[in-house]
């Protein structure tokens, strides 16, 4: 077992179990700092995939952005008891199930009967060049400089709809 | 992930819970096109979990905007209680 496929499987497990901790802890907190640690692990996962700009990208924007984002607005709301889903609601929770698992069935025949295409190549060395800063900001600034300045453009127009959204007091 | 995420989005009655789910499912799928697009050797994949990140920012920040708003009026972030769309 080679050092790659070790980090993938430690990377994936953290992965997984802080994502089941983190819906089920009735403290949006405490599960809210389980979702940062999902980020991370999920940074390792793109390192050990060669895509190491999305990697450093993911803990600046996810984990540190967006989560200390979600953890002020956490704060600023009073945590009130949140009740118990599960109780005395037998069908919609024999239905909520039935969904998920036909979702994930859907994935996972989509994974197991697919053929795999002949294009995926074991070339780690090109691989590797792909997720570099220097191969996606070329890549960005010539083929996908219109998608680019429209991010910017909804990155504003979120801001300043975020700002009047929380500043008006309507009613 | 994607579906403890759906789990999360269907079971938790707290909005900001909620929405911490939906970020869960976004992340699901950008993993899968960095993984696709590190064995097909294409750029393309990883540009797009770049611009999905920005999509996610702005989702953020306006649906919690939008939560402080209802919080302010409702004085209750449980998604079960909050009706105002509903006639």
């Amino acid at each position: 077992m080679t050092l790659e496929v070790l980090l993938f499987i430690i990377f994936a497990t953290i992965c997984a179990v802080s994502a089941v901790l983190m819906i089920t802890r009735p403290n949006p907190v405490i599960s809210a700092l389980f979702l940062v640690l999902n980020f991370c692990s999920l940074a390792g996962l793109y390192l050990t995939l060669n895509a190491q700009f999305i990697a450093v990208a993911q803990v600046i924007v996810y984990a540190g952005a967006i989560m200390v984002f979600f953890l002020f607005v956490i704060m600023l709301l009073n945590p009130e008891k949140e009740k118990k889903f599960f109780e005395h609601r037998t069908s919609l929770r024999i239905f909520i199930v039935a969904i998920v698992a036909l979702v994930l069935l859907q994935v996972l025949y989509i994974i197991f009967l697919s053929n795999p295409s002949e294009k995926i190549s074991t070339d780690v060395a090109r691989s590797i060049q792909t997720g570099t800063v220097e191969n996606i900001g070329r890549e960005m600034f010539t083929n996908y400089v219109l998608p680019f300045e429209a991010a910017g453009y909804l990155l504003l127009a979120a801001a300043i709809g975020a700002l009047i959204l929380a500043k008006r007091k309507f009613e | 992930m994607f579906s403890v995420g759906i789990i999360g989005v269907l079971t938790r009655r707290n909005a900001v819970v909620v929405f911490m789910c939906i970020e869960l499912m976004l992340n699901s799928a950008n993993l899968t096109l960095i993984t696709f697009s590190s064995f097909l050797g294409d750029v393309g994949g990883q540009l797009f979990v770049f611009f999905v990140m920005a999509v996610a920012a702005a989702e953020a920040a306006v649906g919690l905007a939008i939560i402080i708003a209802i919080y302010r009026n409702r004085l209750t972030v449980n998604i079960d209680e909050i009706n105002i769309l509903k006639w």
